[in-house]
C-alpha cells in the first residue's frame, strides 16, 4: 500500500515499517485522549463516515462507529438486512446511493475478497477503509494486533511504543495458529508484522495451513507444542465454519486435540508469552476458557485497541491530504 | 508554534535575537510575573504547547518552583487534533501528551514558543477544556511577534518581536532567530 495519509486503507500487503509506525504512534495519541474528561476531539469536524457492513459483525463496527464519532465526523450506519440490498440491490448502485449523500469515507465490511478495492474504484475520491474483506485483508484488525504487542512490551520495558517505534518487533518471533488458509486477519497479521521486522510462524492442519504459504514469507509448521515453545507471541484464529472450514478438519474435537490452545498447554507456556485472538472466539475450540481469561491473554486489549487504532486510520486518510 | 521549526536544524541567519542567556532571564521574569499575579496561589499547573512550548514549560517550571520553594507540576500538550486547518494542510505528526489529570479547579499556565496568527493557542484552549474546566488560564510565550488572526494576547512575554509576515521565528532555550523565508 502506498501511505495511508490521504488516501484509502485497503491492504497491509507490501505496507512497510515506516507506515506502519505512523499508525501505531498517531493511535498513541488517541489513546491518551482516551483518558481525558472529554474523550472527544474535533478533528473530522463537518466529514461524514458511512459504515457499510454487509457482513455481520459486531466489534469492528461498534469499534470504527465509535472511533468516527470520538473524531466528531458524522457517521451513516447502513443496516444491510433492512436495506435495499435485500431487494437484489448491486454494491455499485448502493455505494453511489450512499455516496449522493456526501461523503468523506467509507467503512466496508463484505463477504467478497477485494470488495473495497472495488468500492474505492467506484468513488476514487472517497477514502474506504476495508473493515474485513472475504477471506483478503483486515487491516485494522492486523494494525490493532500490532499496537497491542508494541504497548504490552513497551510497558514491559518501563517504555512507550512511541519511543520504541518497531524495535520491539525486531525478531520476535510470532506465531500465528489455526484455519490460515480462511483467514482474512491471518493475512493482515502476517503483513504487519512482517513490516515491523518479526520472525512470523504459521501453525495448524495441513488442510488450512498449506505448504505454499512459505511464498508469504513465514516459516510453515504442523507441530503447535514444539511452536509454543518457539513463539513469544500467539495469534490465534478463529476456525470458520461459515467459510467452510468444517469440512477441512475431520471434527472440532480433532481440531481442537492438536491445534487448540488447551489449558493443558496453557501449563507449557512461558509465562511472559502473549496469547491474542481476533474475537469471536470459540471457546474450547482454538481456545479454552483458561487461556482466554489467564494472563497470557491480551484480547480485552485488543478490543479495547480497536477504538484509538480506527480513530487513527481514520483521521490519516481523511484529513491526511494536502488540502486538495 | 506555527511559525517555529523547532529545536532541530542549525539556524540560517547569523546572529540570533536572544542567545540563551537573555532567553533564560527572560524566561525567569516571566516566573517572577507569574508568581506576583498568582501570589498565594498553591494550584498552578505548567502546561508545554508541544513540541516548541515544552521544553520552555520544563524550564518555567523549574524557574517557579525555586521562587515558591514547593515543587510544581508541568506536563506537555499536544493540540494536533484540535487545530483548524486539519484537512487543509498537511497533518502535523501528534506528539505526546503527558496531562492526563482533570484541570478542575487549577490555574494553567500554558506555555508556548511563539505568538503568531494565535490559532495555535486557539486550538490549545480548545484540547485544554476537554481536561475540564480550569479556574483560569494565562498564556505565557517566548516571543510574540504579531500579526494575529484571532482576538488573543498574552498575559507574559519574553519578548515582542516585529516581524514580517513572510519571516520564520525559530524561539528555544538555545536561543530566538529570525529565518528569511527562501
Amino acid at each position: 500500500m502506498r501511505t495511508i495519509r490521504g488516501g484509502h486503507l485497503l491492504t497491509l500487503e507490501g505496507v512497510d515499517r515506516v507506515q506502519v509506525v505512523d499508525v501505531l504512534d498517531t493511535a498513541e495519541s488517541f489513546v491518551e485522549v482516551h483518558h481525558r474528561t472529554i474523550r472527544k476531539v474535533p478533528a473530522l469536524t463537518g466529514r461524514v463516515v458511512a459504515s457499510l457492513f454487509f457482513e455481520e459483525s459486531t466489534r469492528t463496527r461498534l469499534s470504527f462507529e465509535t472511533a468516527a464519532k470520538r473524531l466528531s465526523a458524522d457517521v451513516i450506519s447502513l443496516a444491510v438486512a433492512a436495506s435495499s440490498v435485500k431487494k437484489g440491490e448491486s454494491l455499485r448502485d448502493t455505494i453511489s446511493t450512499i455516496e449522493a449523500l456526501g461523503l468523506d469515507a467509507v467503512v466496508l465490511r463484505h463477504r467478497s475478497s477485494g470488495a473495497s478495492e472495488q468500492v474505492a474504484r467506484f468513488v476514487p475520491h472517497v477514502h474506504v477503509i476495508n473493515a474485513g474483506d472475504g477471506q483478503h485483508q483486515h487491516p485494522t484488525q492486523g494494525l490493532l494486533d500490532a499496537f497491542t504487542v508494541r504497548q504490552v512490551l513497551a510497558e514491559r520495558r518501563g517504555t512507550t511504543g512511541r519511543e520504541s517505534g518497531a524495535e520491539l518487533f525486531d525478531g520476535l518471533r510470532v506465531l500465528i495458529v489455526g484455519d490460515v488458509l480462511h483467514s482474512r486477519v491471518a493475512r493482515s497479521d502476517i503483513a504487519v508484522y512482517r513490516a515491523l521486522g518479526a520472525n512470523v510462524r504459521v501453525v495448524g492442519p495441513g488442510t488450512l495451513v498449506p505448504r505454499e504459504l512459505t511464498e508469504w514469507g513465514v516459516e510453515v509448521s504442523y507441530d503447535l507444542d514444539e511452536s509454543l515453545e518457539w513463539a513469544q507471541v500467539i495469534g490465534l484464529l478463529r476456525l470458520q465454519s461459515e467459510r467452510g472450514s468444517g469440512e477441512f478438519v475431520p471434527s472440532l474435537g480433532e481440531f481442537a486435540t492438536h491445534y487448540g490452545l488447551t489449558s493443558a498447554r496453557l501449563t507449557t507456556l512461558d509465562p511472559r508469552t502473549l496469547v491474542m485472538h481476533p474475537g469471536p472466539m470459540n471457546r474450547g475450540v482454538e481456545i479454552d476458557n483458561a487461556v482466554a481469561d489467564s494472563a497470557h491473554s491480551l484480547v480485552t486489549r485488543q478490543v479495547a485497541n480497536g477504538v484509538p487504532v480506527r480513530m487513527a486510520v481514520l483521521y490519516l486518510t481523511v484529513a491526511g491530504g494536502d488540502g486538495r | 508554534m506555527s511559525e517555529s521549526t523547532g529545536p532541530a536544524g542549525p539556524p540560517q541567519s547569523t546572529h540570533p535575537i536572544m542567545g540563551p542567556d537573555d532567553v533564560a532571564r527572560a524566561l525567569r521574569r516571566m516566573a517572577h510575573e507569574i508568581v506576583e499575579r498568582h501570589r498565594g496561589s498553591n494550584n498552578l499547573v505548567v502546561v508545554g504547547v508541544q513540541r516548541g512550548g515544552a521544553p520552555l514549560a520544563a524550564y518555567l517550571a523549574a524557574q517557579l518552583s525555586d521562587i515558591l520553594e514547593a515543587p510544581l507540576e508541568h506536563v506537555d500538550l499536544d493540540v494536533s487534533f484540535f487545530r483548524d486547518d486539519i484537512g487543509s494542510a498537511p497533518l502535523k505528526d501528534a506528539a505526546p501528551t503527558t496531562l492526563s489529570r482533570d484541570l478542575r479547579g487549577r490555574v494553567v499556565i500554558l506555555v508556548d514558543d511563539v505568538l503568531f496568527t494565535g490559532r495555535t493557542v486557539r486550538a490549545a484552549l480548545n484540547a485544554l477544556l476537554s481536561f475540564g474546566r480550569p479556574d483560569a488560564v494565562d498564556l505565557a510565550v517566548l516571543v510574540d511577534r504579531g500579526h494575529r488572526e484571532l482576538p488573543l494576547r498574552a498575559d507574559y512575554v519574553g519578548k515582542n518581536l516585529p516581524t514580517s509576515r513572510e519571516e520564520r521565528v525559530r524561539a528555544g532555550l538555545d536561543g530566538v532567530w529570525i529565518e528569511r523565508a527562501s
